[in-house]
């Protein structure tokens, strides 16, 4: 059964079951985020994602969709919390787009150019993270996690493996790698795993692949982030 | 080791006059200078007073992120580094020969840079000592001067430069900072639209390069006992050179000459250019001392750049800038020129060779290919050396069995040129300072001593850990309680 509810003053249909995001995307309407990939179950952690529902914030990848519902996305006071998270992000990190080979081609860095993000505005960490180069294949970059679990997730849901968690709490929380000696090398990875592939920003890196693809062909020199769901509705 | 006016016996009873920052130059450094009541010169310094790291901080990152990386050193050349690292990592990945189109490429990426490089320095930041006089109006004397009293040589130096940084955008993507380079070759080639718009102009830029040749050369040659002497000394020269002597900017091997132009070493191999240059450290600038190992400390020291390799080199393989580099010679008499000013006279030189080799670039198809990658036998040490155009510029990795880098050493070529600069700007503070009251105009004839060699001082300035250090803790009188000192 198909009914709708309005999204920034657009009714957007849906069907029984679907979550905000969902829906919204499926009628192309782009609501950023980070930790929702739509082949996973939603995770709710980024917060990227928030939307005002009848006057309140929540999740739009974890809220179900329903009939009247009165949604706020693309709004000034959201899209400045947004900004806010993702400028959090960068700082809680080591996020050095310049030399970066996933730029171009990180979920990240996109949504940063989309919110409008011109600097970092808070204090950086610094964090220490030393990368895990002792796979033949794949190298883990942890400097630039964003504790989104899509690894965790396809590893332990598609994959089957387990190979990566989330450790710690708070603003401890960190990405491991199941292994007694926390070196992927000692897990049964592969580069084929879906989890190889899942990772939105530059932690997860195919090795000597860096840089392959030029400068005006990487994914978001073609078009912005949130430009392939708009398009769905463009020419209708 | 130190040199004369490098220390002077008694610093603390001398008036210290600075030149901080150095203007019109890349990167930030200073001069010192120490003069007794009678104005008389005891202390000359070139100092390099930032501080980068970089040979540091890309330990421990994978070897295929380092050329991108390592072209943040500098905002002016980033291909140089870009490509040298590039060249080391061709190394690390077995790739011993580029495929021609990737070759091809890479030069033309570089011969832009050249091209954007050396106008910017001719134009920009020379230009308004040469046509104004060293000791001109401060006022007008900057590149907004230069554009209101000889408006078409600011305009040829704007669109020079903008043509060589257009062909840096075509090849890399874009024109500061881009990736064409990767470890084996490269990751686009042009397409025939890309190539057609440099085509349309490169006829025009060959020849305003040509003209830019005459014009040093009249400046040059109107004032010979100026600029023949000024800031003049003897030293060694060292570059790399191509296939049968030939100028080559991107590959080929190590040549020195004497200060006679006899040669000291030829067809070295760059891989073991560990075993020819050694370096030094001195307690009061960041920047290295290297020195030809043969020759020692003393004697070792050498200029790069373009004054070494127009003497370097045996012939130019283009006509204009042979044509050009033979009156150069023919001016010099036969013998090497050691001028700092005759630096812009070679630096253009170089830059018309660097528009000839574009424009016969672009007429070769194979920059529209497709075949850009090679790959062979993995290694864990690679050498890439460039002529940057500053000078020899080199990276040297070593990276081990989980593709992390975990040594590297840059020689840039700015620090080749360190001992050449201190000595010039000694040479000049004793030929006009020495015994009269310093004014603006005669602290500029130093910085213009320096200018000559277009220094980039963030680049030159890379190590960390091996940096020496003095520390001195001094009484309210001026006395030393205390010093410490780490070299």
């Amino acid at each position: 059964m198909s009914t709708n509810f309005m999204l920034d003053g657009q009714s957007i249909p849906f069907e029984d079951g679907q979550t905000i995001i969902q829906a919204a995307t499926q009628a192309g309407v782009y609501i950023p985020h980070l930790c929702y990939h739509p082949e996973f179950k939603p995770h709710g952690s980024c917060k990227l994602c928030t939307v005002k529902v009848n006057g309140r914030q929540t999740a739009s990848c974890t809220m179900r969709a329903s009939a009247g519902m009165v949604v706020e996305n693309n709004t000034e006071e959201l899209n400045a919390e947004r900004r806010a998270l993702t400028q959090m992000l960068f700082v809680e990190g080591n996020h050095f787009c310049p030399s970066c080979e996933k730029s171009g081609n990180c979920q990240l860095q996109a949504t940063a150019y989309h919110l409008g993000m011109m600097s970092p505005h808070y204090d950086h960490f610094f964090p220490n993270r030393p990368v895990d180069a002792s796979h033949p294949d794949v190298l883990l970059d942890f400097n630039r996690c964003i504790l989104c679990s899509l690894c965790v997730r396809a590893s332990r849901d598609v994959d089957k493996k387990n190979v990566f968690a989330l450790s710690g709490r708070g603003i401890k929380t960190h990405l491991i790698v199941n292994a007694a000696s926390g070196h992927l090398a000692d897990t049964n990875f592969t580069i084929d795993d879906k989890a190889a592939k899942v990772c939105p920003v530059g932690v997860i890196l195919h090795k000597r692949n860096g840089f392959a693809v030029p400068i005006g062909e990487r994914t978001y020199d073609k078009a912005p982030i949130g430009a392939q769901v708009e398009a769905v509705t463009e020419g209708v | 080791m130190t040199f004369e006016l490098e220390t002077a016996e008694h610093p603390d009873r001398l008036r210290r006059v600075a030149i901080d920052p150095v203007s019109r130059v890349e990167g930030h450094g200073k001069v010192t200078i120490l003069l007794d009541e009678h104005n008389k010169v005891h202390q000359v310094r070139l100092h390099i007073v930032e501080f980068r790291g970089f040979e540091k901080f890309i330990q421990g990152r994978p070897y295929w992120e380092v050329p991108v990386m390592v072209q943040r050193l500098c905002g002016i050349c980033p291909v140089s580094h870009h490509l040298a690292a590039s060249k080391a990592m061709d190394i690390i990945v077995g790739a011993k020969k580029l495929t021609p189109i990737a070759e091809k490429l890479r030069r033309l990426m570089h011969y832009g840079q050249m091209l954007q490089s050396h106008a910017l320095h001719f134009f920009h930041l020379c230009s308004p000592d040469l046509l104004f006089g060293f000791d001109s109006d401060v006022t007008q004397r900057n590149i907004v001067g230069v554009a209101a009293q000889h408006p078409d040589i600011a305009k040829r130096g704007v669109l020079l430069r903008k043509f060589g940084q257009e062909v840096i955008r075509l090849t890399s993507g874009k024109r500061v900072h881009g990736t064409g380079a990767v470890p084996g070759g490269m990751n686009k080639s042009l397409t025939i639209a890309e190539r057609d718009e440099l085509l349309k102009d490169i006829y025009q830029i060959v020849a305003w390069s040509r003209d830019a040749v005459h014009l040093i050369q009249k400046v040059h040659s109107q004032d010979p006992g100026l600029y023949n002497s000024f800031g003049t000394f003897r030293s060694n020269f060292m570059s790399i050179v191509g296939h049968n002597g030939d100028l080559d900017f991107y590959h080929g091997a190590l040549r020195a000459r004497d200060d006679n132009g006899k040669i000291i070493f030829d067809g070295v191999d760059y891989q073991h250019y560990d075993r020819y240059i050694q370096e030094e450290v001195k307690p009061w600038t960041y920047m290295k001392f290297p020195f030809l190992a043969s020759l020692g400390k003393e004697h070792g020291w050498y200029k790069v750049g373009p004054l070494a390799r127009v003497q370097n080199c045996n012939q130019i393989s283009t006509p204009f800038a042979e044509h050009e580099r033979k009156a150069f010679i023919d001016y010099a008499g036969g013998m090497p020129m050691h001028a700092p000013l005759a630096y812009h006279w070679t630096r253009m030189i170089e830059m018309l060779h660097a528009a000839e080799e574009i424009k016969n670039l672009l007429h070769d198809d194979d920059l529209l290919g497709s075949d850009l990658m090679v790959k062979g036998e993995r290694q864990r040490e690679g050498v890439g050396v460039i002529e940057a155009p500053r000078g020899t510029l080199f990276h040297h990795y070593c990276v081990d069995e989980n593709d992390l880098v975990t040594m590297a050493n840059l020689i840039v070529s700015t620090t080749n040129n360190n001992q050449a600069m201190n000595e010039a700007v000694r040479h000049v503070a004793k030929r006009y300072l020495h015994g009269r009251e310093v004014t603006e105009g005669l602290l500029n004839h130093i910085e213009v001593a320096i200018r000559a060699f277009d220094p980039c001082l963030s680049c030159a300035t890379h190590a960390l850990g091996k940096m020496p250090l003095e520390v001195e803790l001094v009484d309210v009188e001026g006395q030393q309680i205390h010093a410490m000192s780490r070299s």
